[in-house]
């Protein structure tokens, strides 16, 4: 019984979790009563047998079990007396929203909740990974380089702030969608980014969080038709697509170049490609959209060397135009090194260096490291390799750079064991 | 995973306070701890006599005080463990123990601190 729980913890649990606090009203009673309806299934379920609709169930138990706590708490505090009979009273159904399944509503309708514009950015990501992805305060706090209890009281501010501001449990109405979606899909972006890049560690991904950005992205793309959800979702899925074949049996990175083009996920691509074409269809471009194309352009190349890189160069160019940044700035250059020969990229990189931003950034010296080597400038190579190694907080990544490094001929500074 | 909840008072406060008082206290403390109990999450809990002694190195040797370690107007009073997915959870479970919610004017307070996984860095 422990594992048909377990099973329907992972697979149901956020679900549930969303349509309790709908019905609750309260993201921490949603909380308490998720976990007092599977207490609840553990003690009844060998008893009774496993109910035909296990989802309700659970939503009906744990309704109930917050309305018994709530009448027992008013022994302290008779408010909550009131909210226990208008949470009894009220529809268990959902108001107005189509959709055949009520309970991804739900899952929407919390994710825009935690992503309120009352909310400070910071914490509306540190919300939307705990109340939807389900991650622990801990987790959230590592990817986010804090402390877990500064992450903790940024949650629990942020519930009391919804509460203080009586924000609804609805989505929103059609005119404020679009810029209440952007937060959003920013907040599902880094989901993703955490999860397949993670920002420290041992380890170079995490396919649980990915494959829950992908999951989110996917619900928001169904619902609202528009293109940067669309562009969102391709881009994850065309990222994903390479997962297999960006790390190796060692758990060590592997440069583009040496990819393995068969072990990508051709189905993903596929799907990829088509949410692409409709997010282009709408010619808007924003920046999802564009960096899905960029991704699209690697993922149907043959190889690297039949990568279209005149096409990527063009590309990078509209998005630093409608998201100028240091970041993209450099990948154009990479690019443009590809197009034009590492002469050129070089001195683009150097341009970039120059200006201050990158310097603690491993992938610029890295970049850079790369035109050297092509370039048969090795020693200076091997110095951006070192500087590179030196900034990387990132296991695989690092030891990439200290391959590198050995295939120069050079003995790493910070050599590890095997 | 674990938390350790401390729950705080002011011992001489406390002291002052006639048999019919703490009694009044006590009762109202029931309906908090009932709240604990309930919640699933709690693995033991218990007061502590406010008695103390302290036991501190001294040149290699163990040097004993009586009073406690350090001489602070609250001294731990109460000491739970509870079961939490995440320190959010611990929080809201912890935020149940009575003194969250009573003694303000006798110094309660709660200390919640993460169980550690190994040993301190």
């Amino acid at each position: 019984m422990k594992e048909t729980l377990d099973a329907l913890w992972r697979s149901d649990g956020r679900a549930i979790r969303a349509t309790l606090a709908r019905l609750l009203g309260d993201l921490d009673l949603a909380e308490e009563a998720l976990h007092d309806a599977f207490a609840a299934a553990l003690e009844a379920w060998p008893r009774d047998g496993v109910p035909a609709n296990a989802r309700a169930w659970l939503v009906s138990t744990g309704r109930f079990r917050a309305i018994d706590a709530l009448r027992r708490r008013a022994r302290f505090d008779v408010a909550l007396a009131e909210l226990a009979t208008r949470i009894d009273t009220e529809e268990a159904a959902p108001s107005g929203a189509a959709g055949d399944d009520p309970l991804a509503d739900d899952s929407l309708r919390l994710i825009f909740l935690c992503c309120h514009p009352e909310l400070p950015e910071e914490a509306q990501i540190a919300l939307t990974l705990r109340e939807v992805c389900g991650l622990a305060t801990e987790e959230i706090a590592r990817a986010f380089l804090v402390a877990p209890a500064a992450m903790a009281q940024r949650i629990v501010r942020a519930k009391a702030r919804l509460r203080e501001r009586r924000v609804a449990f609805e989505l929103p109405d059609r005119a404020e969608l679009p810029a209440r979606l952007d937060a959003v899909l920013r907040v599902v972006y880094l989901v993703f980014n955490e999860g397949y890049f993670a920002s420290s560690g041992a380890t170079l991904d995490r396919a649980d969080l990915a494959a829950e950005a992908i999951r989110l992205a996917r619900l928001l793309a169904e619902l609202l038709p528009d293109p940067e959800a669309n562009g969102l979702l391709a881009l994850l899925l065309l990222h994903d697509a390479r997962r297999a074949a960006r790390v190796d049996a060692a758990g060590d990175l592997v440069p583009l170049e040496e990819q393995e083009r068969s072990k990508f996920d051709r189905v993903a691509i596929a799907e990829g490609v088509s949410r692409l074409e409709h997010a282009l269809a709408a010619r808007r471009f924003g920046p999802y959209t564009l960096q899905a194309a960029i991704a699209a352009v690697h993922a149907e190349a043959p190889s690297s060397a039949a990568t279209d890189w005149t096409q990527l160069v063009g590309l990078y160019e509209l998005l630093r135009r409608v998201e100028p940044s240091t970041v993209v700035e450099l990948n154009r250059a990479a690019a443009l090194a590809m197009r034009d020969g590492p002469a050129a990229g070089l001195a683009r990189l150097d341009e970039l260096l120059a200006g201050g931003e990158l310097d603690h950034y491993a992938p610029a010296h890295a970049a850079r490291a790369d035109c050297l080597r092509r370039l048969g400038r090795n020693a200076e190579a091997r110095a951006a390799y070192e500087q590179a190694c030196g900034l990387s907080k990132q296991e695989p990544e690092r030891r990439f750079f200290e391959r590198r490094l050995r295939e120069l001929g050079a003995e790493p500074t910070t050599s590890r064991g095997s | 995973m674990r938390y350790l909840v401390l729950a705080y008072g002011d011992r001489s406060k406390m002291e002052k306070l006639t048999k019919e008082q703490f009694a009044a206290l006590v009762a109202r403390c029931k309906v908090h701890d009932e709240e604990l109990k309930r919640s699933g999450h709690l693995v033991s809990a218990d007061s502590l006599e406010w008695d103390c002694v302290a036991i501190r190195p001294r040149g290699g040797k163990p040097t004993v005080t009586d009073g406690p370690y350090a001489e602070l107007r609250e001294q731990v009073g109460g000491l739970i463990l509870i079961e939490a997915r995440d320190l959010n959870e611990a929080v809201r479970i912890a935020s149940l123990h009575p003194a969250a919610h009573l003694g303000e004017e006798l110094g309660w307070g709660i200390e919640l601190r993460p169980i550690a996984a190994g040993c301190h860095q």
